[in-house]
């Protein structure tokens, strides 16, 4: 069980006013809020052994690489990656998704297939179309079905041996569907293809274990799990992390240079140009201590409930309906108010100190499936409250008076 | 004909007797439902301004050196503050419209909705004005 109560004092921008109205924040798929036990780890850094690392033979610099590494071996036990060095710290899902699509550049040929999934955040589609111009290998689409769940047999004839890479995320941000990808992965094994999952919208409500899963790559971001936005991670497995090319050239990531020739630096500092977000790697690791501290077995719990109430107490006002009903999704609800807009609805919850995200949610392909311009999507996290689920009712029916 | 400036200076006296955001906001979008803002002609491809959240459409016609603006949006309370917008720069003169800032927009308490991370097209829509009144102005001249 959790102390919910308890666990909201941890994180003080929950005690603000917005609009003169208490903060009701429920727009944690876009980011999640930041416990004080994170922000503390930032100012630690920056007070005390601010340093850039790897480099030098001082004792901050020290100190820094030691604390930096640490971080890196949390994220490979939380993640259970084989090596801490498969674990590439970045500035975020969707420089780790750049970084393999780049790779891939070298190693496709024309006529090769890349399957993506119809589910995706814009972030996931835009890297492969431009890999895919530049490769002339070709992109092939998942299909989803009217619940938003993807169609595992389609998903099934599209996959062939000219199939090299499959990508999907894990769960999708912008219906909250939870994709099998256990299937996915075991799925494209048969056809020899690698598989890229996007877990930005999982790490929050889960813990993903790479091994078990035995996928390739999996990427997410810091600030979805209550660490500091500008930082993340790839995680490859090292026969995939070996044969793709550096991604960016500069310090870090160089063994020996010269006008001749340079060698590059071995995992994972061959990925690792120039001086990393060194406070937010640390305070990433930070974060996984937080959570797990708090752990995923309550969060899914009490999420769970918190999506129930919510679903049912929602679907009571007339005229709102729910966009991705799959049984499998977190605590995410992408909905509409008859044809009402949603920027009308989130521009009226705003006022009331509610924050929701609306709009296409950088996937306007699942907004042209359901013929929408977007929808109002609130997200739960861990420290919201039924209490704050009502308030949210309280003003969509308030929203839907005054709009109707 | 009123000039620009006491227009502004008439909305923002309107919108003095407003007590809290409900009503602001409630004024708007009756505005925003009750107005016949375009021709349905003239809601094209072409004169559509695309906002990451709302879409605005614009058309403009030149007569008797005044510009008439007819806009549109598919979200109402950006419809609202597009007729508050088209009753400041409509049926002026190209080189007011060129000299007008939107000042007022702060004062009746709507800034937030000219914020170009609000993404609903309303940013591109005033500069969208101010390019016909150069354009037309260019053609007087």
């Amino acid at each position: 069980m959790l102390d919910v109560k308890k666990i909201r004092e941890d994180f003080p921008i929950l005690k603000r006013e917005v609009n003169g109205k208490p903060l009701v924040y429920l727009d944690n798929g876009a980011t999640s809020q930041t416990p004080q036990q994170v922000i503390d780890v930032i100012v630690d850094y920056y007070s005390n052994y601010n340093a850039n690392i790897h480099r030098g033979v001082h004792s901050l610099s020290q100190e820094a690489t030691d604390k930096y590494e640490e971080a890196r071996l949390k994220i490979q036990k939380h993640f259970n990656a084989k090596e801490a060095y498969e674990i590439i710290l970045t500035s975020g899902t969707t420089e780790s998704i750049n970084l393999v699509a780049h790779g891939f550049a070298s190693l496709l040929e024309k006529g090769d297939e890349i399957i993506v999934s119809a589910l995706e955040h814009h972030s996931n589609i835009v890297p492969w179309q431009m890999l895919c111009e530049k490769t002339g290998a070709i992109l092939k689409v998942i299909p989803m079905t009217l619940e938003g769940a993807l169609d595992m047999d389609a998903y099934n004839s599209l996959l062939n041996p000219k199939t090299k890479l499959v990508f999907t995320n894990h769960i999708s941000n912008a219906l909250g569907t939870i994709n099998p990808i256990d299937y996915i992965i075991k799925q494209a094994r048969q056809v020899g293809a690698a598989v890229l999952i996007d877990g930005a919208q999982a790490c929050p409500h889960l813990k993903p274990d790479v091994q078990a899963l035995d996928v390739d790559f999996y990427v997410t971001s810091a600030h979805k799990m209550c660490g500091p936005t500008g930082v993340g991670m790839l995680y490859g497995k090292q026969e995939w992390l070996e044969k793709l090319p550096p991604y960016q050239g500069g310090g870090e990531m160089i063994a020996t240079v010269s006008f001749e020739k340079t060698t590059y630096a071995g995992l994972p500092h061959k990925f690792e140009a120039g001086t990393p977000n060194i406070c937010g790697g640390i305070a990433f690791g930070a974060a996984i201590d937080y959570m797990n501290a708090i752990g995923f077995d309550n969060i899914a719990t009490y999420e769970h409930e918190l999506l129930d109430y919510a679903t049912s107490e929602l679907l009571k006002i007339e005229g709102l309906k729910i966009f991705g009903t799959s049984k499998d999704k977190t605590s995410v609800i992408s909905f509409n108010l008859e044809d009402i807009h949603p920027y009308d609805v989130g521009t009226l919850l705003d006022k009331m100190g509610i924050a929701v995200r609306t709009g296409h949610h950088c996937a306007q392909p699942i907004m042209t499936f359901y013929n929408i311009p977007g929808t109002v999507r609130a997200s739960f996290a861990f420290y919201n409250t039924k209490n704050e689920v009502d308030a949210l009712v309280a003003g969509v029916k308030k929203a839907k008076m005054m709009l109707s | 004909m009123q000039s620009i400036q006491e227009i502004q200076e008439d909305i923002i006296d309107e919108f003095s007797m407003f007590e809290d955001w409900e009503e602001r906001y409630q004024y708007m979008i009756d505005l925003g439902k009750t107005l016949p803002l375009i021709d349905e002609q003239f809601k094209t491809e072409d004169n559509i301004i695309k906002g990451c959240q709302s879409k605005v459409w614009v058309h403009a016609e030149f007569n008797d050196n005044k510009i008439e603006f007819t806009a549109d949006s598919d979200a109402i309370i950006t419809k609202g503050i597009i007729a508050i917008l088209i009753r400041v720069f409509s049926n002026q003169s190209p080189k007011a419209i060129m000299e007008a800032n939107t000042d007022f927009i702060d004062e009746i308490g709507l800034k937030e909705h000219l914020s170009p991370t609000r993404a609903n097209g309303l940013v591109s829509m005033i500069k969208q004005l101010k390019m016909y009144a150069i354009a037309y102005q260019t053609q007087v001249n």
